[in-house]
């Protein structure tokens, strides 16, 4: 049954003799079977979580997205030369368009499966950006950027500046009155930049807006410069991913020093390519039942046509918002016009957020004085100060994302714009506040129940009346193996000030920036509740012991609920 | 009640109270609101004379008895004048519910209408008597049988330019400042339509017979209806919201679904005791 | 720092119980279960290549103008059957992983990321040698025109760029001048003040984007138009006049309280229409920029700087509306050297 007593050699199967020949063939070529030996390839251990599946979602949609763009070319032509129209959909027959608009229409209505195609590519581009910020956020939130992973979460940074540009050249090809919009925003983007906004924007566009070249030039961006760059990093990612091995969670027997898992080859190959089918499948499942980007509906660009509801695709919603959301600041000095109204949200605001997501590990690092390596996750409960932070961060993020769609927003729950246009303007700053501090507190409170019920252990359900008339729950000990993830992580590092001054009474150099670092390790450290001591441990079960009076054991006739809260059966 | 005032200096009391009266408020306020008349009257032989007992009834408290309006000591309109607006006006507002209003609001919505067709005829026959106006608009308008493809295009050309940016490429609507909104043109009918282009109801501007001509709107219409009752090619459109229901359904079915099937293959699976 | 922590790691108060006993899965150690395991997969791993074939006979059979739920049968069946199954295959190879694939928990060993010192020493030997026989660090002369090169390198790399547009020569004007008739956006009919109705909004452009050559090809089209559009666009209303303010200089722009204003935003250049009759105010769909159409364009909600530009009417011999001059203010959206231009157009006029 098991497949270890009837494990056979590959090389004495009819398939293995067949092989043999090419397969020596190659490694006398390319010594794959040596590189294979060395790095343990085949066999590489992948720790087992869903939460590690994540990023395979991203991987998945770029293969995908590769395949269906590669299809798209065959009949796109990136041209804004005009046109007319005479394709099979009739109400926009004999309108003067780009052939760009022309060639997206025949793609959705004359190329069969076209229009398939070109969904399953939006889907997938909408999900790859998506899928790359939950991975992000499972990183950050478990502390998976920790030495020696740092490099590898600068390639995930660029990896999402990257994405986030490809999706937006994509959006802008068609040519249609949405991606028209979107570039009109772009042109007044680069305008905005200062002193040299102008020479920006007619470099770019070619002469004033909208020119004849932008949809050409972004077309070899998006199919080939972008495209190239992710593949390249990704490697690199992948590449990094095998050689720091994957991380895991703690418990008994996963340690620092070893990872704990199922190999590559058959378990992980089997799953991980069976995720790209799954991938592939359900975007193509989208693409049959879910409309999007109906370009058909807006009709070709047109600068003085518009359609409400003008937005971008969702991950740009949040530049969208914040675009709409800002005072109308513009100033004139130096003989220049600065334009921050759109300067600041627009370019400033989102290099802040990637910036600081870049930056967060080695500032991180800077306040903790941590420089081990890492390869065991943390739980964000144990991490009160990095949770809230990225919790904060996400606030700041949705409270914009609400800023892009409020006149979506006032129309469906019947609301005035202008309200929601404040409630964002005061929410950025006011939300992420109170968010952080609540999720704070909540980690705080788990810490302490993690601490309870290793010393008290968990809460059974069972109800004791004691002689004298009062109730108490019977807790009964976790077991030891559960007792010892909850404590399979990081003691809190005993805060001292800095000293003064050093050994011979002289001032201590660089004294102001270990100050400051002090001060921020106490701010990080603030409130977190430390795992309990071996003392605390020992006196627990004294404790335990002398309050019932007798051991807790619980024997075949016991009620309750189990230690993962299950009613027992009995 | 003693553990009611105890709980008196509760951090939560404050608001516990707050609601509480904003609910008894709400409560009061629903049951005590304005309610319009039913229009029980009969017609009579005369409409104009039947329109105008319809309209001393249930227009008249808001537009004046001569129907020349009502204002605020603010210099608001509390009702506006209806001299002049013409039958069109009229069969608009009262025949898509907008009038009578249910409520002092920043726009009037759409509803099923308080009047029959019967009494919305006879209210329009007597504003129409008051001055001259946009009468209810005839097939040559309405009638969008025999469009050629040419007329949908160029009524989809004049739709895009006057009408998408706040009702939406498809029709489906758009916010305005202050709460206001552009409607949805899904289900309304041509007439309305045309009569709405017309005399330019609330906020709407007018587009004038001389500016965008009888042929133009009826190109217009004919290009809605086209869009409205075209399939969504696609598969279900997400309401004609563009990238911001996309963005949702991204989130919700894509990564939600995705996620699922994450969690599947992270799953440890059944295991057993024996062997 | 690292110190402490190392002997902290020695007070666990929980010991390492070390890796749980193997458990079996059903499929392991029950025939019956490891069976339907296997028929289960092979069954979907069937389906999908009929789904596939369905794909095909679908691509063949069906027209592109069915439908099916309102939707286009053709993309409805081919992404069914596709997606159908590709999630099938996915699903089957994940379920055999999941089920009869070897389950024997593994555990690989780490080590640290850097290379160990022996490593390193050698590696910086081959370095060194490397340095030493190339005359690197002897040879600063060679060294630095070396850099000086390389670093020149950028310069072909930049100038290279300057063709990909022309250098922004300053604010250009829109093609809007004195005398050019105000039309009707699609239809370019001239309009008359008697056409306009007090509420009315007219979405007009210049009449040369409709004027014929003597060929009759059109004076402007292509990219040229879209570009002269994407500045001169116009919205043309009319309101009560005792409900405009106009101010100082303005007050004789409009006729009998019809107003002419540019429908760029001043923000990033979207066109704007959605005028509100009663307020007279005039909202972007972009980004909600609000103007005050009664009170020159002054802006009174949103991201937009500067008011909306308003372009002088007047009536020709024929009583259509004429603009009387270009738009004395820049249209559309702000650049660095708006300032400057905004000044030589106020010094001008």
């Amino acid at each position: 049954m098991s497949t270890v007593d009837e494990r056979t050699n590959i090389e004495d199967t009819e398939f293995g003799k067949k092989a043999a020949g090419p397969v020596g063939w190659l490694d006398d070529r390319l010594g794959l079977a040596g590189a294979s030996k060395r790095s343990h390839l085949l066999r590489k251990v992948f720790p087992e979580h869903w939460s590690f599946m994540l990023g395979e979602i991203a991987l998945w949609s770029f293969v995908v997205l590769l395949l269906t763009g590669t299809f798209l070319t065959f009949w796109f032509q990136p041209s804004m030369a005009e046109t007319t129209y005479n394709g099979s959909y009739t109400p926009l027959n004999g309108l003067e368009m780009s052939h760009a608009y022309a060639s997206t229409l025949d793609i959705s209505f004359d190329v069969r499966g076209g229009l398939l195609i070109r969904q399953i590519h939006h889907w997938a581009a909408a999900l790859f950006v998506a899928a790359m910020i939950v991975h992000m956020l499972r990183v950050m939130f478990t502390g998976a950027y920790r030495k020696p992973r740092e490099i590898n979460w600068l390639i995930g940074i660029s990896l999402m500046v990257l994405g986030l540009v490809e999706g937006f050249a994509g959006y802008s090809l068609p040519d249609d009155l949405l991606s028209g919009t979107g570039l009109r925003f772009v042109d007044g983007l680069l305008r905005s930049i200062p002193i040299v906004g102008s020479y920006l924007e007619y470099f770019i566009f070619g002469g004033e807006f909208p020119g004849d070249v932008i949809i050409p030039r972004l077309y070899m961006v998006h199919i080939l410069l972008i495209p190239a760059l992710l593949l390249a990093l990704i490697g690199a990612h992948m590449i990094l991913l095998v050689y720091h091995k994957h991380t895991q969670w703690g418990g008994p027997g996963r340690t620092e020093k070893n990872v704990v898992g199922y190999p590559m080859l058959p378990v992980y190959a089997a799953k991980a390519g069976g995720f790209f089918f799954v991938v592939f499948g359900f975007t193509a499942l989208m693409g049959a039942v879910l409309q999007i980007n109906p370009i058909w509906a807006y009709g070709p660009y047109n600068p003085s046509e518009v359609t409400a509801g003008s937005q971008p695709d969702w991950y740009m919603g949040f530049v969208e918002g914040a675009v709409r959301i800002m005072p109308n600041w513009e100033s004139t000095f130096f003989n220049y016009t600065w334009s921050w109204n759109v300067f600041f949200p627009a370019a400033v605001l989102p290099g802040l957020f990637l910036g600081v997501g870049a930056a967060w590990p080695f500032i991180e690092q800077w306040i903790t004085g941590d420089k081990r390596e890492h390869h065991l996750l943390e739980r964000p409960r144990n991490a009160p100060f990095r949770t809230a932070f990225i919790v904060a961060a996400m606030t700041a993020y949705g409270v914009l994302w609400i800023g892009g769609g409020n006149d979506i927003i006032a129309t469906k729950f019947h609301l005035s714009l202008n309200a929601i246009t404040w409630f964002c303007r005061i929410g950025l700053f006011v939300l992420p506040v109170v968010t952080f501090m609540i999720t704070k507190r909540i980690c705080i409170g788990l810490q302490r129940a993690d601490a309870n019920r290793i010393l008290h252990g968990y809460e059974t359900g069972v109800i004791e009346r004691s002689p004298d008339g009062g109730f108490t729950e019977r807790h009964a000990p976790l077991p030891v193996g559960s007792q010892y993830s909850l404590t399979n992580h990081d003691r809190l590092p005993v805060l001292e000030a800095p000293p003064e001054t050093d050994h011979n009474g002289v001032a201590a150099p660089h004294s102001r920036m270990a100050k400051l670092r002090a001060k921020a390790r106490e701010i990080y450290y603030d409130g977190s509740v430390d795992k309990p001591t071996v003392e605390d441990v020992h006196h627990a079960e004294e404790h335990l012991r002398d309050h019932d009076g007798h051991p807790v054991e619980l024997g075949d006739e016991f009620q309750g609920v189990s230690e993962s809260g299950v009613p027992r059966v009995h | 009640m003693r553990k009611l005032s105890t709980r008196r200096r509760h951090p939560l009391a404050g608001i516990v109270v707050l609601l509480l009266a904003l609910g008894v408020v709400g409560g009061v306020y629903s049951a005590v609101r304005f309610q319009p008349a039913s229009a029980a009257e009969t017609a009579s032989q005369n409409d104009v004379d039947a329109g105008r007992k319809l309209f001393l009834v249930g227009c008249a408290s808001c537009h004046g008895k001569n129907a020349s309006g009502i204002e605020t000591k603010r210099g608001g309109n509390y009702g506006p004048s209806l001299i002049g607006v013409g039958a069109a006006a009229v069969d608009f507002q009262v025949g898509t519910g907008r009038m009578p209003m249910a409520q002092s609001a920043p726009q009037a919505p759409a509803k099923d209408p308080e009047y029959t067709a019967e009494e919305t005829k006879q209210l329009a026959a007597y504003i129409a008597t008051l001055g001259a106006g946009p009468a209810i608009p005839d097939d040559e308008y309405t009638d969008i049988s025999g469009k050629t493809i040419e007329q949908i295009r160029e009524g989809g050309e004049f739709f895009r330019t006057n009408c998408t940016a706040c009702h939406n490429s498809v029709g489906a609507g758009g916010a305005l400042p202050g709460g206001k909104y552009a409607p949805r043109l899904d289900g309304v009918s041509a007439k309305h339509i045309a009569e709405a282009m017309m005399t330019g109801p609330q906020q709407m501007p007018v587009f004038s017979d001389d500016v965008i001509t009888p042929e133009d709107k009826s190109n217009i219409i004919a290009y809605i209806k086209q869009v409205q009752n075209q399939p969504n090619y696609g598969g279900m459109a997400g309401g004609g919201l563009g990238p911001v229901s996309e963005g949702l359904f991204t989130w919700l079915i894509g990564i939600g679904g995705l996620l699922i099937a994450a969690i599947w293959i992270g799953a440890h699976g059944a295991r057993v005791k024996k062997k | 720092m690292s110190d402490e922590l190392d002997q902290l790691t020695d007070a666990e108060p929980i010991k390492d119980p070390g890796l749980p006993a193997h458990q079996h899965r059903p499929t392991d150690v029950d025939p019956a279960q490891e069976l339907r395991a296997e028929r289960q997969i092979t069954g979907m791993f069937t389906v999908a290549s009929l789904l596939l074939i369905g794909f095909c006979v679908a691509y063949i059979m069906i027209d592109k103008d069915q439908t099916f739920l309102g939707w286009s049968a053709m993309n409805f069946t081919l992404g069914a059957t596709l997606g159908g199954a590709l999630l099938l295959m996915g699903v089957g190879i994940i379920q055999w992983a999941k089920k009869l694939m070897g389950d024997d928990e593994m555990v690989e060993l780490r080590h640290p990321a850097a290379s160990t010192a022996e490593e390193r020493a050698a590696t910086l030997e081959d370095l060194n040698a490397g340095i030493n026989e190339s005359g690197f660090g002897r040879r600063p002369l060679i060294r630095r025109s070396l850099f000086l090169s390389m670093s020149f390198l950028a310069l072909p790399t930049v100038i290279m760029l300057r063709d990909m547009g022309p250098l922004p020569y300053g604010h250009k004007n829109t093609v809007w001048k004195k005398g050019m008739r105000v039309v009707n956006d699609v239809a370019g009919t001239p309009i008359k003040p008697s056409d306009l109705q007090v509420g009315q909004l007219v979405n007009a452009e210049p009449a040369i984007m409709y004027e014929k050559d003597k060929d009759g090809e059109a004076v402007l089209h292509g990219t040229e138009l879209l570009q002269e559009k994407s500045k001169a666009a116009v919205i043309v209303v009319r309101m009560k006049p005792e409900a405009i303010t106009p101010s100082k200089g303005r007050e004789n722009w409009g006729i009998d309280g019809i107003l002419c204003y540019s429908k760029i935003c001043t923000h990033v250049g979207c066109p704007i229409s959605l005028w509100e009759q009663q307020t007279h105010h005039l909202l972007c769909p972009c980004h909600q920029s609000t103007f005050d159409l009664a009170d020159n364009g002054k802006v009174v909600f949103g991201p937009a700087h500067r008011p909306l530009p308003q372009l002088p009417l007047a009536l020709d011999s024929e009583g259509y509306l004429i603009a009387v001059s270009d738009f004395p203010e820049v249209v559309g959206p702000s650049y660095p050297e708006l300032a400057r231009d905004q000044k030589r157009l106020d010094d001008k006029s």
